[in-house]
């Protein structure tokens, strides 16, 4: 083959294999030398699957032969590893979680695993979802594949750093305050955080259940949708899964943005945005607007701000009541030394958890305790019903709004070190998942020759509409064919 | 933040933590409590809070049937400490 097979779409993938081109096995093998020839030097991989994606493949080879099988039939993939996969380490990147085996898939994993999708392996990321910029990571850091001395963002970096650098064509990644669009956008790659409960979080590890979210990353605007369309959907197993109607969301994919009405989030462009991000994704709206879309230059939503406080309430808070079930009795880590039970219990989460673990719970836990509770979580709560209102609001005039997905370029592993500066990464993303509105990150442009990601926000359900617009300016641009030198 | 008010809170989340992290988390909580403050300028009276910033979702009640559960031996394959069909937990009393 001409083309590099490891930098093809999901789709050209399945093309490839339907017109037995290469097989599945074949594919897989292809993605696994490369595992093994890259990945040394990214981290963005913690378990490897070969055996278990051979088999998968083989089996997905057997449905291919006789005609049949949808766009995901054998092509492979990476699971963050806070998805369940049953017989195979499940860690969240934690020590807590280090020599747990899931005796249950996931609905994601179980949904993949029905459309045929092959296991490469489990995707490296922050501890327990807990950071920016992976390097919580209780095993390694994660490097960027365009620049081995910067981060590629976090939670989702190692999902993130693998489908840039060609290590799986698409990843599902999850998403509490950014953790699929940051990392997409600072390693050059699609990143979509569907709907809250429109993907069932049934076996995904709990970080702060009114917020995660669980979403795919890939290299083109279709492949998301592709992998959107074996994952969506209502799951009795997860209780704030929502009976959203079945949507094929590859329909309409080239219908265009004339006529859009197009959003640009004034507060999200000026300070503690980095000016030069700020004018590629004011260049890339320009490109919309040629497009066909009609832009309004100036939307305010003043309360978007402080959405990164409610935020960092209600995160740490339902982290702290999450986290509580970690007890070293039932699975994970327990301490061996102690011989009572709160002794034991004490020394287990000292040290299964990592520091930004332990800061986080014990947050939470003030938050929450006696005396706190009204002053911090229900007015962040309530703070949370005026940042709807203000989404709302300013949705009934338009249909996108746009802001840049994070206000730097990957930053140096070792940079930050302060948790505040670390929480500014999330400024652009957060507002979306308080509101519980969906949101992608798509490549606009470099900046330094680091990626450069534009997001896009739309109402409740509006995946659609954001896959179509992210498709439109992508076809007119083409950083989608752009990969880092490895 | 005292150290008593960080050491009451490790307590509260069963989370062990010594005397040199408990210096450095008075710092770091104080100012993680001072990030979040400016929700105190916010007028938020007569708001209503927020839970599921998604409509239309209810108190899920499925019919009264019996599923098939886990298996005693997938529920038990990650204890630390088991004996026979139990989770084995330290002693409660000293």
């Amino acid at each position: 083959m001409a083309e590099d097979a490891h930098y093809m779409s999901v789709r050209r993938m399945s093309d490839a294999l339907r017109a037995r081109e290469l097989s599945a096995v074949e594919l897989a093998d292809v993605h696994l030398r490369r595992i093994d020839a890259v990945d040394g030097s990214l981290g963005a991989y913690l378990a490897r699957t070969p055996e278990l994606a051979r088999e998968q493949a083989a089996a997905a080879d057997a449905v291919l032969a006789k005609g049949d099988g949808g766009p995901l039939m054998g092509v492979p993939m990476q699971l963050k590893d806070n998805m369940a996969t049953r017989g195979v380490a499940t860690t969240c990147a934690s020590r807590m979680l280090e020599t747990y085996v899931p005796p249950y898939d996931a609905a994601v994993t179980g949904a993949l695993g029905q459309a045929g999708a092959v296991l490469l392996g489990k995707g490296n990321m922050d501890e327990y979802a807990m950071g920016s910029s992976s390097e919580t990571s209780a095993f390694k850091p994660v490097h960027n594949p365009w620049d081995l001395e910067r981060v590629p963002g976090g939670s989702s970096g190692g999902p993130a750093a693998a489908v840039a650098a060609g290590l799986a064509p698409y990843a599902l990644g999850s998403d509490t305050g950014g953790s699929i669009r940051q990392p997409a956008a600072l390693c050059g790659v699609v990143g979509l955080k569907p709907t809250y409960g429109l993907v069932s979080r049934y076996g995904l590890i709990a970080f702060a259940s009114s917020l995660d979210q669980i979403g795919p990353l890939t290299r083109t605007v279709e492949d998301a949708a592709l992998v959107l369309n074996a994952i969506a959907g209502h799951d009795a197993r997860d209780s704030t899964s929502i009976e959203a109607p079945v949507a094929d969301y590859t329909r309409g994919l080239e219908d265009g943005v004339r006529g859009l009405r197009v959003g640009v989030v004034s507060e999200l462009f000026g300070e503690g945005i980095d000016p030069e991000v700020a004018r590629v994704t004011r260049e890339a709206i320009v490109q919309l607007e040629t497009l066909g879309a009609i832009v309004d230059w100036d939307v305010s939503l003043p309360t978007s701000r402080a959405a990164l406080a409610v935020y960092y309430v209600l995160a740490p808070s339902e982290c702290s009541a999450n986290l509580a079930r970690y007890d070293g009795v039932k699975y994970g880590y327990a301490d061996q030394g102690e011989r009572s039970l709160m002794a034991a219990l004490e020394a287990t989460r000292r040290d299964g958890f990592g520091a930004e673990v332990k800061r986080r719970i014990l947050m939470g836990t003030y938050a929450l305790s006696a005396g706190y509770y009204d002053a911090y979580y229900k007015k962040a709560q309530q703070v949370r019903t005026l940042i709807r209102r203000e989404f709302d609001e300013a949705f009934e005039r338009l249909d996108v709004l746009v802001t840049p997905t994070s206000p730097t370029v990957a930053f140096k592993l070792g940079e930050i070190v302060d948790p505040i500066v670390m929480h500014a990464n999330d400024v652009c993303t957060v507002p979306a998942n308080v509101a519980g509105l969906p949101g992608i990150s798509v490549p606009c442009g470099f900046v330094e020759a680091l990626p450069v990601g534009m997001q896009l926000i739309g109402p409740h359900l509006s995946e659609a509409t954001l896959l179509r617009t992210a498709h439109a300016y992508e076809q007119a641009t083409g950083w989608h064919d752009v990969h880092p030198a490895l | 933040m005292s150290a008593e008010e960080v050491r009451r809170v490790a307590t509260l989340c069963h989370v062990g933590v010594s005397d040199d992290e408990v210096e450095q988390l008075r710092g770091e909580m104080a100012k993680l409590v001072a990030e979040v403050s400016v929700l105190q300028a916010i007028d938020t009276s007569a708001i209503e809070p927020t839970g599921h910033a998604v409509e239309g979702v209810h108190t899920v009640m499925r019919d009264d049937e019996p599923i098939e559960p886990m298996g005693l031996e997938d529920v038990l394959s990650n204890a630390p400490l088991r004996e026979g069909d139990y989770f084995r937990v330290r002693a409660v009393m000293e």
